[in-house]
This record gives C-alpha cells, sequence and structure tokens, in this order.
C-alpha cells in the first residue's frame, strides 16, 4: 500500500518537501548537540528537564486519540465512527514515534539507550515507560494497516484483530498513567507529587488528541478529498468539550488543594506559573495564555450553535491544541524543578538548536501522518464514494 | 533454486534471533568475578569497611568562609569548574542554611543561623530514589550503603537528577576535561552525557583511606564512620548533640547528620 504515497499533487509535494528540510535543519542540530552534549540546549543543573519532555509529555496525550474513536466504535458500535478509526490508529503511530524522538534526543549517551533492555530495571517506571509506549506503537501500527488493507481488498478484516484493538483500550489508559507516574512517584517534587496526575494525564489526553483529530478531518475534508462525516466531528466535538471541562476541573482542583492548605512548598510553583515568584516570571504569559484559551475554547466547544459552525469549531480545536500544549507542555515540567530543591530560582529558556530540534521531530511526525493519511485517503477514496458538496474533495 | 520472499524473511527473523544468544550464555558467575566487594582491598593497607557508612557535619565547628573540604574533593575527583552556572558540577558544595532547613527557618532566628553557610553533599540515603527510578541500574547502593555510579552504563537520561530531593546529582553537559585545572590520574574523569555525585570516597575507603573532605577539613568538623558501630564517634556524637537531618520526612533515610 505504501506506493499510494507516491502519487500526489504538487502541494502535496510541497509540504512533504517542506517537512523533509525542517527536519534535516533538526537533523543537523542534533549532530552539533551530539558533538558538543546537551549544554546546547538551556538545560541546566537545577532544570534538568526542558523542551524535549514537555514534548514527550504533551505528545502522550495525543496519542490517545485512537482510543477515543476505538472504544465508541467497537464497544458501543458507534458506526459514525467506523470510517475513521484508522485515523485515530496512524494519529497515535505518528505521536507515539514523536515521543520515543523527543525522549531519545534528551538522553545525554544515546548510544547506550539499549542498556534500557541489557539491564531491566523492573522498579524503574522509565523502563515500563518504555515497554508500554513501545507495546501501544506496534498495537496501532498493526490494527490501521490490516485494516486499512482489508478495506482496500474490500474483505472483512481477520478475526484476530478484534481482541487485538480491545487490548489497545486498555492498554491506551496504561500508557498515561505510567507516564505521569514517571512524574508522581518522585518524593521531593511537589508540584508532581499528587494522585490526580494520571486522571490529569487521561483528561487533557482525551482533549489534545481529538482535538487534533477534528482538525485533521476538516482538513481530509477540503483538500484530501475525504469526508469523515458530520456526525463523527460533532460526536468528536463533544468528547473535546467534555474532557476538556474535565482537565480544567482537575487544575482547579489542585490549585484548591495547594492554597486552601496553604503549604508553602505546595503553593510556591503555582504562584511562579500564574504570578511570578521572587521576580521570576518565565512562564505567568504562557500559563495566562493557556487559561484564555481553553476557557475561550470550552465556552465555544460547549454552545451547540458555535460548535456546528466549522468557521467556530476549528479555531477551537485549535485553542484546545495549544492550550493543552502549553498546560501539559513546559507548564507541566518546569514547576517541578522551579524553585530548586535547595530553594533556587534557575529559570529555563530553550536555545535555538533545542528550538531546531524540536521542530525537526515534529516534522519527522507529521511526515508519518501525511504518508499515512495519504495512503488512508487514496484507498478510502477508491471505495467510498465521497458525497458531492461545495466542502467535499471534488477538486 | 529459487529462494521466495517468504524464505528470506525466515532466515533474516531466525538470524535476528541469534542476536539475544549472548544475554543466554553468559553465564551469571562470570559477571560476578568482575565485581569487587564493598570492603575488600585492593591496596596494600586494609580498606576501611563498615555495616553503613554515614556522615555527621559538626556545624559548630564548620567555619562559613572555609571551602577546604570543597577544594580537596573537587581536585581528587576531578569534577570540572565552569565559568558558568548552568553547566555546573558539585560533589560538596555549601548553601545557605535557610535554604538547606527551609523548615527550620523563621524570622527571629538569630543573625548567626540566618548567615550560617552549611556543607551539602549526596545523603546516601537508605532509601535512595536515585536509585529506584534509574531505567539501567546505573546508579546502585552497595550494602554498605554507599549509592554509587557506573558512568559506563549511565545513558544520561537524567530522571534520577528529577528523584533526588536534595539536588546531589549533577549532569555533565559537556565534556567536563577542559574545565579540570590539574587531572588527577589516579581517579576516572568522566565523558559527557553521564549524571555523576558524591561517591563517599569509596575508591579511597578500598586504599584504607578516609574521604578526602574528611581528610581535608582543619576544624574536624566531618565525622566519618559507621553508625552500625555503637562505639564509633559518629554514633558517640550523634548519642551526645541534636542533630538534623536534611527533608527526614520523605522516607529517603539521610545519611548526613547535621549537628547543632
Amino acid at each position: 500500500m505504501l506506493e499510494k504515497a507516491l502519487h500526489g499533487r504538487r502541494g502535496y509535494w510541497m509540504w512533504i518537501a517542506c517537512l523533509i528540510l525542517v527536519a534535516a535543519v533538526g537533523f543537523f542540530f542534533y549532530m552539533r548537540q551530539l558533538d558538543y552534549g546537551l549544554g546546547i540546549t538551556g538545560m541546566s543543573r537545577d532544570v534538568s528537564w526542558g523542551l524535549y519532555i514537555a514534548q514527550f509529555t504533551f505528545l502522550v496525550g495525543v496519542a490517545a486519540s485512537a482510543v477515543m474513536l476505538v472504544l465508541p466504535y467497537y464497544l458501543h458500535d458507534y458506526k459514525a465512527f467506523g470510517k475513521i478509526t484508522v485515523l485515530g490508529e496512524f494519529l497515535a503511530v505518528a505521536a507515539v514515534v514523536m515521543c520515543i524522538l523527543f525522549v531519545f534526543v534528551d538522553l545525554g549517551r544515546p548510544a547506550r539507550v539499549l542498556n534500557v533492555l541489557l539491564h531491566p530495571q523492573p522498579a524503574s517506571i522509565l523502563f515500563w515507560d518504555m515497554v508500554v509506549l513501545s507495546g501501544y506503537l506496534l498495537i496501532n501500527i498493526v490494527t490501521g494497516w490490516v485494516i486499512l488493507s482489508c478495506a482496500k481488498k474490500d474483505i472483512p478484516p481477520p478475526a484476530w484483530i478484534k481482541p487485538v484493538i480491545y487490548l489497545s483500550i486498555p492498554w491506551a489508559i496504561s500508557i498515561h498513567t505510567v507516564t505521569a507516574f514517571i512524574y508522581a512517584g518522585l518524593p521531593g517534587r511537589s508540584f508532581w507529587l499528587t494522585a490526580i496526575m494520571a486522571p490529569r494525564f487521561l483528561a487533557s489526553a482525551f482533549a489534545s488528541g481529538p482535538a487534533l483529530l477534528i482538525l485533521v478531518c476538516l482538513i481530509l475534508r477540503r483538500w484530501g478529498g475525504f469526508d469523515a462525516g458530520e456526525k463523527a466531528i460533532q460526536a468528536l466535538a463533544k468528547i473535546v468539550a467534555y474532557a476538556l471541562a474535565v482537565s480544567l476541573f482537575f487544575v482547579g482542583v489542585e490549585l484548591f488543594t495547594a492554597f486552601y492548605s496553604g503549604i508553602p512548598e505546595h503553593e510556591a510553583q503555582f504562584i511562579y506559573l500564574f504570578a511570578g515568584l521572587h521576580g521570576h516570571t518565565g512562564l505567568v504569559g504562557w500559563m495566562w495564555a493557556f487559561a484564555v484559551l481553553a476557557a475561550g475554547a470550552l465556552a465555544v466547544l460547549l454552545i451547540p450553535g458555535l460548535r456546528k459552525q466549522e468557521t467556530w469549531l476549528a479555531p477551537a480545536c485549535v485553542a484546545v491544541f495549544a492550550s493543552l500544549w502549553i498546560e501539559k507542555g513546559l507548564g507541566l515540567v518546569l514547576p517541578g524543578f522551579i524553585p530548586s530543591p535547595l530553594e533556587a530560582m534557575t529559570e529555563y529558556h530553550p536555545t535555538g538548536p533545542e528550538i531546531a530540534i524540536t521542530l525537526g521531530v515534529w516534522a519527522v511526525g507529521f511526515l508519518i501522518l501525511t504518508v499515512f493519511y495519504k495512503i488512508f485517503t487514496t484507498v478510502r477514496g477508491g471505495i467510498v464514494s465521497v458525497p458531492a458538496g461545495p466542502a467535499a474533495g471534488g477538486r | 533454486m529459487t529462494s521466495s520472499r517468504r524464505d528470506f524473511l525466515k532466515i533474516a527473523g531466525a538470524s535476528a534471533l541469534t542476536l539475544l544468544a549472548p544475554s543466554i550464555f553468559v553465564p551469571t558467575w562470570a559477571e560476578d568475578a568482575m565485581v569487587i566487594p564493598p570492603g575488600r582491598a585492593y591496596g596494600p593497607t586494609p580498606a576501611l569497611s563498615a555495616r553503613r557508612w554515614a556522615m555527621a557535619v559538626d556545624l559548630a565547628r564548620c567555619t562559613t568562609d572555609c571551602t577546604d573540604c570543597i577544594a580537596a574533593c573537587h581536585a581528587v575527583h576531578n569534577v570540572p569548574n565552569f565559568s558558568n552556572s548552568k553547566d555546573d558540577v558539585k560533589w560538596i558544595w555549601t548553601e545557605p542554611f535557610t535554604a538547606v532547613f527551609p523548615a527550620e527557618n523563621h524570622p527571629y532566628s538569630g543573625q548567626a543561623l540566618q548567615k550560617l553557610k552549611v556543607p551539602v553533599l549526596c545523603n546516601h540515603c537508605d532509601n535512595p530514589p536515585c536509585v529506584r527510578v534509574c531505567p539501567t541500574g546505573a546508579t546502585f547502593a552497595r550494602p554498605d550503603g554507599i549509592v554509587m555510579m557506573d558512568y559506563h552504563r549511565c545513558i544520561g537520561c537524567r530522571l534520577c537528577m528529577a528523584a533526588c530531593p536534595y539536588g546531589a546529582r549533577s549532569m555533565n553537559y559537556r565534556d567536563p576535561r577542559p574545565g579540570i585545572s590539574a587531572i588527577n590520574p589516579n581517579f576516572p574523569t568522566r565523558a559527557k552525557g553521564v549524571v555523576e555525585k558524591c561517591n563517599f570516597c569509596e575508591e579511597r575507603l578500598a586504599k584504607g583511606i578516609p574521604p578526602a573532605c574528611v581528610a581535608a577539613c582543619r576544624q574536624k568538623a566531618l565525622v566519618f564512620g559507621d553508625v552500625e558501630d555503637p562505639r564509633s564517634d559518629i554514633r558517640l556524637l550523634l548519642e551526645k548533640r541534636f542533630s538534623l537531618r536534611r527533608r527526614a520526612h520523605l522516607g529517603t533515610g539521610p545519611q548526613i547528620y547535621y549537628l547543632l
């Protein structure tokens, strides 16, 4: 089926060329990083994780997109998602590949990465994260590919794929839980030491993943010649609305616990995030951007009249994605380190090479996504007659 | 004979499986033979050994502006010194008392306490979070309590730095060698990309000599010994004096005792 990705119009190839260029620039700076060391980034002795691990944490959430389609379709027979479960699975594949790449570029000695398997440490959550992420990657590649191949040949999917799909549901929960446990199990970092870390990961994941999926569906409808159907898109929008509401509720719960209890070491990081601490205000603008974007998006998604208009839905989904990128990215990783265990206020500013490498990894992810979706629309376009309409890809 | 794609894949798969063979056929006793047990000497003098190594810092004796222990430790262990704090590598250093013991700090505590500088280092915890989180076993605890690093196994993921509640760990964000003024050939320099920290001078204990910081302290403010031995100097001090441990409420069991 891969050959389907080799035929496209000029716009398709331009897009691919852009992505390859960004990835190549990232690769060039990664070579520089390999040569000099991680000192090329903004990370320091006090703030020892930065942009890379923030992207990893956020993208684990995006990978949840698949389960929000698979669960309603396979467990509740919600037919509207039947056409697009494969889209969710391929998005999950691209997101997990980016996660793995972000962890990889964050390693000080990447050549030794297999030590995690050669000397497995069952007590280490990072070991289990490697296990669940690679498992989730495999499950989604297999299910997405098998279902699409069968659709191409116009035969029903084999019986053995059903149990694999069912397995993917608890497995999706596991990737968030295990990733949250990396943070929630550390004794000295009170910002992360919270039992609702895993629920927070799940809630924000079920908002950011489907929000991206809606955007993808809108793009494919306009330019890709594939219509997911209004019913599916609206159902996804409702999922995003609920998940975003729960996600914001969880943030509020954290704020209450920190400030009503009044324990300084729990308050300090939230003060740093939203107001600045001891004159250090590096994240204040970002966090208020998160608050405004998330609140605005929630309002749009909750009002049916607005949600049903594409002109409102698309920006709302962009706002959901951007706000959770802030909140589940740097807004979650950095306050674990600021203030430091010795109460030092060391702020973090990503460097140019670090940003270039980060964009490079995103470009690789979008390249994978584009190729998969190209195959998908070509295969699907050959089977499903695309309804003619102004927004359907008649061009 | 023409081989089909199926045959080719079969052969390729079987060949790939043979990569697993070394892990199956290297017997565990062959690995054990490479380990020098703690307390076993590898020099002419008998090694110093203990059931549980620990250190007491006598704050009444420690003088604020003295940096002898830091200089000695960092010279012996090839700890680099860079001009920017971002790339800092520190094994032992000083911090204000108010930052080391924030819970004991209040606006009316005396000037002397407010200005006090306290030496800090790895606490060689009884229940070390860094060991728990390490995905490769590169950081590990010995039976005598020393928490150690295998610089050749560390992948540089820095999860141990996030896990340590004492900020005792440093990452080699760049090649440390240009930052070392005089390389001590008796101790390995590290490479870029690995995490390091105080090792309680296990290499000196094996030769029968006390840790470098303890030997360098002219005030005798650092007392090193076996806390499991009721007649050791450190135990006698802990009997007599009031002591604090950093963030002991976290359950890490820190083994650096600060005497007031």
